[in-house]
């Protein structure tokens, strides 16, 4: 670690070199372990409508759900609690939220749920709501998909 | 007109940047004092174009040319001034320029400021400026000209992106860029180090003081943009492990880790390789942290429009700069001799500890930030890598660094004796668990890693002050002379103590909101009460306003503790007319260190409006550690030694008794 050039051979300079090295070496074994423990806990997939058909996602897995908010299906219910659906336009996802939903939430636009599905029920239950677009541009993410998916999107959800 | 000299200042400041990248280096190499001497001259004649050509720009902006494209873009004949200044930088185009403002400063200053430098050493670290500068005019030019006309002028702008609206866009990137950029300086000297192949304890001297006031500013320029999300944004969160946070926040960990190292290797002679090697490191980030932000590939309200060829020039400048510096490493670390040996416990082996865990935590974030990235454009899967994943890796490598600084700066050079350092901070452990314990106690019981953390946040603020104490004497000697000495201990001494306080302020905010803020969503109707953190907040009604471009419902609340009216806050939705885009303006109340924070959602049908209560305890100090950190950076920056000429031999020893006296 020090680049210093062994000049002499007494145990002692090797065993506090060794003791640095050894050290350092144990630190960076625990740093990559815990950085696939992570990886393996907290990271979320991404899913638009139509991908939830093919692949099973299993209750209480945390994924990430976009699509474009189907115009027509957002309904404020009690209290703070909204339900809306999200589409790819070919299939669609009924989602729920409590909670403040973003400034740019808006019906026929894009948007990204983070949360997970309950055992024995298909609403998607969110516990975070993005749609962090402006006129020009939705979630990058959204975007990508559905253009892949084939679902022309024009005038002003045109993708940058 | 004055536009197009904008461009012919920009473009003549290209040619001036070729000059400085060539003619330096071929007269270090012959050592031809007349064609070293252009170094300086070029430098601040390509200052002095470039603060031509961004001064332009600015002044279209100010008088609302809608001719220029970046004006109409970004720009609205209505805004305040402030933001017709601000939103210069408020844009791709704009805030490249300020990039290579700051970057032509930085070599202007070197330019002044670097009179006691050896010749060759002056002349190939302006040339390595002159390099990186090139680069970036280059880039602008080709894919980012500011100054494009638009036929026929449109009567009216685009307006600025409503959330940059705001003074924070006047300070935040400015500082950050100050921060990110002044880095450069620090990996021109490690490039021209390792062109001369020579390296000593006078070159970390030399480079100290630019590291130290790129970290200051780099500090002050996070905490900014943390703070201006959190009121900004009106989700409560300061800090969001976003790809673009993770982009300043990475120099800033390598560069905290530059400066301790460049200690050791001033002091000590030690770590020379590696502190050249954590200097094109630290700058590497910063230049990452630029295509991550400008190249498009991210989605954030930092990255404008894009443009693919502009990802692929950053990633091309990003490949030759990293690239290049890293195989001239390679090839000249080997002739590099090392000196100063010392024991695992000593000064020197408290530093490489730190270092050890900052480039390991730096990497951690690197991977969490990067790997989503590589994983998408290998195999086209999505994932999401967010705070979860960085609390548990960043978090938790973190926690024996923040044990162990208060050890630091009581560890002898060369061999220390921890027992002792252990038994001198007895008084802060024990000290940050009573303190914990007592503001456990006020706030009504919570989780027991609360009161450990709060513990470790005040064990290292006592720490900190451990320092100082023991430096003065305090207790031992009469309290005038133990005065008389902490006045008289080396500014960095203080910095130190200042940096290290600072520190644990911001943990302490960290650790006291994470754990006690309350967080109440509710619909709310006229004449209603919510309670949060003892306080009565009660929704008075909403009413519509007009600003300057804007219009908006403004929420107006009256807050009261135990009967007594503490006067209104209010929080309002705009709705930004040029864009048609809604923003939500949070209404915050700050009492001493805690925040009552009010955001505003949805009106319902039946008249009431969901409202966002927060009682956020202690979140303040996150913000001012910050601070106090930066403030430890001026005074370190002002240590005599570091203005102190080339350190001579002379002059060093000199020094040498009142340093022993003080570390």
């Amino acid at each position: 670690m020090t680049g210093t050039r062994m000049t002499g051979t007494r145990m002692t300079r090797k065993q506090k070199r060794l003791a640095i090295i050894s050290g350092g070496v144990g630190f960076i074994v625990v740093a990559v372990l815990l950085v696939m423990f992570a990886f393996s806990q907290s990271v979320s997939y991404f899913y638009v409508p139509g991908d939830l058909a093919k692949a099973e996602v299993k209750p209480g897995t945390r994924i990430r759900l976009g699509g474009l908010v189907k115009t027509g299906s957002w309904v404020r219910g009690e209290g703070t609690t909204s339900t809306f659906e999200v589409t790819d336009t070919l299939s669609t996802v009924k989602v729920t939220y409590t909670g403040i939903l973003p400034d740019l939430f808006r019906e026929g636009q894009g948007v990204v749920a983070e949360g997970s599905f309950v055992a024995g029920n298909p609403v998607f239950v969110a516990d975070t709501v993005l749609a962090k677009h402006d006129e020009t541009y939705m979630p990058k993410d959204v975007a990508d998909r559905l253009k892949a998916q084939g679902v022309e999107l024009s005038g002003k959800e045109k993708i940058q | 007109m004055i536009v197009e000299f904008g461009l012919y200042a920009l473009v003549l400041s290209l040619a001036t940047a070729i000059v400085l990248s060539v003619l330096p280096v071929i007269g270090a190499r012959r050592g031809d004092a007349n064609l070293m001497a252009v170094a300086p001259v070029a430098a601040l004649g390509q200052f002095l174009l470039v603060t031509i050509a961004f001064g332009i720009l600015m002044h279209a902006h100010l008088v609302s040319d809608f001719s220029v494209a970046n004006v109409w873009q970004n720009s609205h004949s209505l805004i305040p001034t402030l933001y017709k200044v601000s939103g210069v930088w408020g844009n791709h185009e704009g805030s490249m320029m300020l990039w290579l403002l700051i970057l032509s400063l930085f070599s202007a200053l070197v330019a002044i400021f670097g009179g006691n430098l050896p010749a060759t050493l002056k002349a190939n670290v302006l040339a390595v400026q002159g390099w990186i500068s090139a680069a970036f005019i280059l880039f602008i030019v080709l894919t980012s000209n500011p100054f494009l006309r638009m036929m026929p002028p449109p009567p009216e702008g685009r307006d600025l992106n409503p959330v940059l609206q705001d003074v924070g866009l006047a300070i935040h990137p400015p500082l950050l860029y100050l921060g990110y950029v002044g880095f450069s300086v620090c990996f021109s000297f490690a490039v021209a180090a390792l062109m001369e192949g020579r390296i000593d304890a006078a070159w970390a001297r030399w480079v100290r003081p630019w590291a130290l006031a790129a970290w200051t500013f780099l500090t002050a320029g996070i905490a900014m943009g943390s703070y201006w999300a959190y009121y900004e944004l009106g989700w409560g969160g300061w800090w969001f492990w976003d790809p673009v946070e993770n982009a300043s926040f990475m120099p800033w960990l390598a560069g905290t880790a530059l400066l301790h190292s460049a200690l050791v290797m001033e002091k000590r002679e030690a770590l020379k390789i590696w502190t050249v090697l954590l200097a094109i490191l630290t700058f590497s980030l910063s230049l990452l942290g630029t295509f991550l932000v400008r190249s498009g590939v991210l989605t954030s309200v930092h990255a404008f429009a894009s443009d693919p060829s502009r990802g692929v020039f950053i990633l091309a400048i990003l490949v030759i700069f990293i690239g290049g510096a890293l195989t001239l490493f390679a090839l000249r670390a080997g002739s590099l001799t090392a000196g100063g040996l010392f024991a695992p416990v000593s000064r020197e082996g408290a530093l490489v500890l730190n270092n050890l865990i900052l480039t390991v935590a730096t990497a951690t974030v690197l991977i969490g930030t990067l790997y989503p990235m590589a994983l998408e454009s290998l195999t086209g899967e999505k994932i999401s890598v967010g705070a979860p994943f960085f609390n548990l890796t960043f978090g938790l490598l973190m926690l024996p660094l923040l044990l162990a600084v208060p050890f630091g700066p009581l560890l002898a050079w060369k061999r220390a004796d921890l027992l002792g350092a252990a038994q001198r901070l007895f008084f802060a452990v024990a000290a940050g668990f009573v303190i914990a314990l007592v503001i456990w106690y006020f706030e009504n019981g919570g989780p027991v890693l609360a009161v450990l953390g709060m513990a470790l946040a005040f064990y290292l603020m006592v720490g900190a002050l451990t320092d100082l104490w023991l430096r003065g004497g305090f207790g031992k000697v009469p309290f005038s002379t133990a005065m008389r000495r902490l006045v008289g201990l080396p500014r960095s001494a203080i910095g130190t103590a200042f940096a290290h306080f600072g520190l644990g302020v911001s943990v302490l905010g960290i650790i006291a909101v994470s754990a006690f803020q309350t967080e109440n969503v509710l619909e709310m109707k006229p004449g209603q009460t919510v309670e949060a953190g003892g306080y009565v907040l009660k929704f008075e009604g909403m009413q519509r306003g007009q600003g300057p471009n804007f219009t908006e419902d403004r929420g107006t609340f009256t807050l009261s503790k135990a009967g007594s009216s503490l006067g209104q806050i209010s929080s309002s939705k705009r709705v930004y007319m040029a864009r048609q885009m809604p923003t939500t303006e949070a209404g915050i109340r700050t009492f001493g260190v805690s925040q009552f924070y009010v955001a505003l959602g949805d009106l319902m049908p039946d008249g009431g409006i969901v409202v966002r209560v927060w009682w956020k305890p202690f979140i303040v100090c996150i913000w001012f550690g910050a601070l106090i950190m930066m403030v430890g950076g001026f005074i370190s920056l002002s240590d005599r030694r570091l203005r102190v000429g080339a350190p001579s031999r002379r002059a060093k020893k000199i020094a040498a008794p009142a340093l022993e006296a003080a570390e």
